[in-house]
């Protein structure tokens, strides 16, 4: 008997996974629950395990396949190495071969008449033979139109795969002796959706952004006083991140907006505080949420934080554990960063940059003096965020972190 | 008062600018120095060329007519009656263009301009009246003019251009032309369907420099086969009026012994130059090329602002319908949209019979350019309808890229060439493959098919071959 490999559920609003890569060839002894291959989803990269022990038979959807929650993946074949595993995928095979086959088969059938319109006969003819969309090749013709010699291309660089709606690939064609180096690489699914939920901000929000510039002379004095004792009571380390979670729920009472959302025409006010942490990763950014980040304590939030970070450099970060913030902290310092704007993690109101700590000459009381510095940025939401309350939140988060007395006495 | 823009030249260009100009709003005003408006080409090239070449063939046609089994006596040439014909037709068409620059209210004035500086144009009439006309934009539309050969004066009886060929007082016995370009075989063509031995003498060694060698090599002998005689690589260089012709002096290009040529007419038709004079272009400071050309750029902006050019007068094709392409984009640009004029798809025609059209490259240039391409060729001997009405010269030859199929070049000899081309023209402007091309339905029966079955024959799958 073969067990199905079926794509787990997902989590809430995410529909579908590409096949990052399988782990086993058919033919490969597996134990349960052992990982057998990689989905890519919107949000986070997981790993599918082996429902059974066996060998791992046919494989329905390949790798860059993109698939919906319970689809089958593949089959795994009881028995264990040797003659049986052989044998199996064959007696699998037919049964799951017309799947693959009977799917592209109706797609250029469907996409003829249509593109027969726009296009010259000999580009309907291709696309009917290929499977090939010419709505997903970049037309050289006049005003756009796709030629046969573009669809002849699109076919040896292997469009015949990708019949799906791929967005339309509008470039213009390098110099030949330039398109040799260039390489083409389909963009993961975890940076399609960076690009679209940043440019969907940006689209969205009338985002601007607030400086102020905090001295973190008192933070690192705190930090150097206790480190020790703060390590070897909660096993954690103490960084700064603690503190500007702090200083920032502080901050987000007083000016409720900062940490409000717009729905339609109403204002959502959200009177609890899920703060995002921006972890990079090699695939890309994720933002992993600190929950109800107000009723933990600063070991509680390092802890988590250091955490969130380690698995989301394995990929092991959950999707539920990267919804629903309220507002989000990125820090651009520890990449050397000066000063930056940063983009709205929407449809959270704002967002706090931290850049790198510097010694600046600074003025205090008439004297120049050397003071560990930093820069802040706020990106807001003008929309429902006043200049106002932009600033006053920023100096308040100031305030704390230059006076972290001040986050004890709730001031 | 001003105007927005003041075209100078009334011909294909210049009109045509004019027209488009005024639709897009643009107060516009035009300076002839011809009586008629239509320039060279319907008063002294195109127009009156095709008035005749269609008679003359009309006069050879109908001492054919036996063999359709039509009973008539031998045709006679009433030549003063075929000017006149000639005459009515481009009469017609420069009062058409008249009516159409007053249907666009333009203003038209007649006589001389000179370009007094950017935006004064001065015009002095044939009475030498004087008035200073102020525009925002000048477009210079003066066309061209015949080249002359050093030491050949042409006096329009003996030695004639083109404009005196179409006048000639009677059909001269022998016509030799200097030049196997396409006025030189078009001009041939109608005095020797009238009756002329026509020598045609060329410094090449081939006829219709620029076009598809393989055309040229077979137009030749269809000519030879009509009567053409032809001196290649050979150059005149002595024209010495005797008492009712000439006796022309001819050497090979190459150097050798020189020959004599007896005519009752020379034809000098070697080209045509821009043509600039008395525009002041030097006092305002325009830019011409070393060939005289006035130097524009992609905008048919010349180097002083508010001075455009088009047509002849500029680099490129000397071609009506390139000035008129040329002229519509001007006016476009003047108006801030995007004119603009593919110089990849420029149809040309030879309105002999067979007609020679060509469009794009050369399977010379293809060649020279390192393109690998596929050639498709298609007779019109093959060809239901040219093989009923008789008329089998020629093929239809289509060039196109070896990897994408695109349609590079078209060239056709045969009846109606001049029509046929166009479906290249337009399949080519968008980037059409040979496969577009015959897949597209023909009707039966056409000329049109032995285009499709071109098309056809570059992936070797004609049909009727």
């Amino acid at each position: 008997m073969a067990t199905e490999i079926r794509v787990p559920t997902l989590g809430e609003s995410v529909s579908e996974a590409t096949i990052g890569r399988w782990f086993k060839k058919p033919g490969d002894p597996v134990k349960a629950d052992e990982p057998v291959l990689e989905l890519e989803t919107d949000k986070v990269t997981l790993e599918v395990n082996a429902p059974a022990s066996g060998t791992l038979g046919e494989i329905v959807a390949k790798d860059g396949e993109t698939v919906s929650p319970g689809a089958v993946l593949g089959s795994i074949v009881e028995g264990g190495a040797g003659a049986a595993p052989a044998a199996a995928p064959k007696a699998e095979a037919p049964k799951a071969a017309p799947a693959p086959a009977a799917t592209p088969a109706p797609v250029p059938t469907a996409a003829a008449p249509g593109a027969a319109k726009d296009h010259g006969p000999a580009v309907a003819r291709l696309a009917a033979e290929s499977g090939v969309n010419p709505a997903s090749v970049g037309g050289t013709g006049k005003d756009g139109r796709v030629t046969k010699g573009d669809m002849l291309a699109a076919i040896a660089t292997g469009g015949a795969s990708a019949p799906a709606p791929a967005p339309m690939q509008m470039r213009a064609p390098s110099a030949p002796v330039d398109a040799e180096r260039e390489e083409r690489v389909k963009m993961t699914k975890l940076r399609q959706t960076i690009a679209r939920r940043l440019k969907d901000a940006q689209n969205t929000a009338a985002m601007l952004t607030t400086f102020n510039d905090v001295d973190m002379s008192a933070v690192m004095n705190l930090r150097n006083q206790y480190k020790d004792v703060f390590e070897k009571k909660h096993g954690t380390k103490l960084g700064f991140m603690g503190f500007f979670t702090k200083a920032v729920i502080q901050a987000l009472k007083e000016l409720p907006a900062v940490n409000a959302e717009i729905d339609g025409t109403d204002i959502v006010y959200k009177n609890y505080y899920h703060i995002g942490i921006a972890v990079g990763t090699e695939k890309g950014l994720v933002v992993p949420v600190v929950r109800d980040a107000d009723l933990l304590s600063v070991a509680g939030i390092e802890k988590t934080i250091a955490d969130f970070g380690r698995r989301a450099r394995d990929g092991k970060l959950a999707i539920e554990e990267m919804q629903g913030g309220t507002f989000t902290i990125t820090n651009g310092g520890i990449y050397g960063s000066l000063m930056s704007t940063p983009i709205l993690n929407a449809p959270q109101s704002g967002i706090l940059g931290m850049h790198r700590i510097e010694e600046r000459p600074v003025v205090r009381n008439g004297q120049v003096v050397v003071r560990p510095m930093m820069y802040l940025a706020l990106s807001y939401d003008h929309r429902i965020v006043d200049g106002k309350e932009a600033v006053t939140f920023l100096v308040r988060v100031k305030e704390a972190l230059e006076d972290p007395a001040r986050l004890v006495l709730d001031l | 008062m001003s105007y927005d823009l003041i075209v100078i030249g009334t011909g294909p260009g210049g009109y045509v600018c004019a027209i488009r100009a005024a639709q897009l709003g643009l107060k516009t005003a035009v300076v002839e120095k011809r009586k008629t408006h239509g320039g060279t080409c319907l008063n002294v090239g195109c127009i009156p060329s095709k008035a005749l070449l269609h008679a003359s063939h009309m006069f050879q046609d109908a001492q054919h007519f036996a063999e359709m089994g039509i009973g008539v006596s031998a045709p006679t040439l009433d030549l003063k009656k075929m000017l006149a014909f000639k005459q009515e037709g481009v009469e017609g068409n420069t009062k058409g263009v008249e009516f159409l620059l007053k249907k666009n209210k333009i203003d038209a004035f007649h006589g001389t301009a000179r370009i007094a500086a950017a935006g004064q144009v001065e015009v002095t009439g044939e009475d030498g009246s004087n008035q200073m006309l102020e525009t925002k934009n000048i477009v210079i539309a003066t066309g061209s003019d015949v080249t002359r050969l050093p030491g050949i004066e042409i006096d329009e009886k003996v030695v004639v251009s083109s404009t005196g060929a179409l006048e000639l007082e009677s059909v001269p016995k022998r016509l030799v032309v200097i030049g196997a370009g396409v006025i030189g075989l078009e001009l041939g063509s109608v005095w020797r369907r009238l009756g002329s031995e026509v020598t045609v003498v060329e410094y090449l060694d081939r006829i219709l420099p620029g076009m598809d060698g393989e055309v040229a090599k077979n137009f030749q002998r269809i000519l030879s086969k009509q009567g053409f005689a032809f001196k290649l690589g050979a150059k005149v260089t002595k024209v010495e009026k005797t008492g009712n012709g000439a006796t022309l002096t001819v050497e090979p290009a190459a150097g050798g012994n020189a020959e004599t040529l007896e005519a009752d007419v020379v034809l000098v038709a070697v080209g045509r130059v821009p043509y600039t004079q008395g525009l002041g272009l030097d006092k305002v400071g325009v830019q011409l090329d070393n060939r005289g050309r006035i130097q524009t750029d992609a905008h048919f902006s010349t180097n002083v602002t508010g001075i455009y050019a088009i047509g002849d007068v500029i680099a490129g094709p000397m071609l009506a319908h390139k000035a008129e392409d040329e002229g519509v984009a001007v006016a476009e640009i003047l108006a801030g949209k995007a004119g603009h004029v593919n110089y990849d798809v420029i149809p040309s025609v030879v309105y002999t019979f067979p007609e020679v059209a060509s469009v794009g490259k050369t399977e010379e240039e293809l060649k020279a350019a390192g393109i690998a391409y596929n050639a498709g060729k298609f007779p019109f001997t093959a060809n239901g309808r040219a093989k009923v009405n008789r008329t089998t010269d020629g093929f239809v030859k289509i060039l196109a890229d070896a990897a994408t199929d695109k349609v590079l070049g078209v060239h056709i000899i045969g009846p109606e060439a001049g029509n046929l081309i166009h479906e290249a023209a337009i399949a080519m402007e968008f980037g059409a493959s040979s496969e577009d091309m015959a897949r597209t339905c023909h009707a039966h029966p056409t000329l049109a098919e032995a285009v499709k079955e071109a098309a056809l024959a570059v992936e070797k799958r004609a049909i009727h071959m």
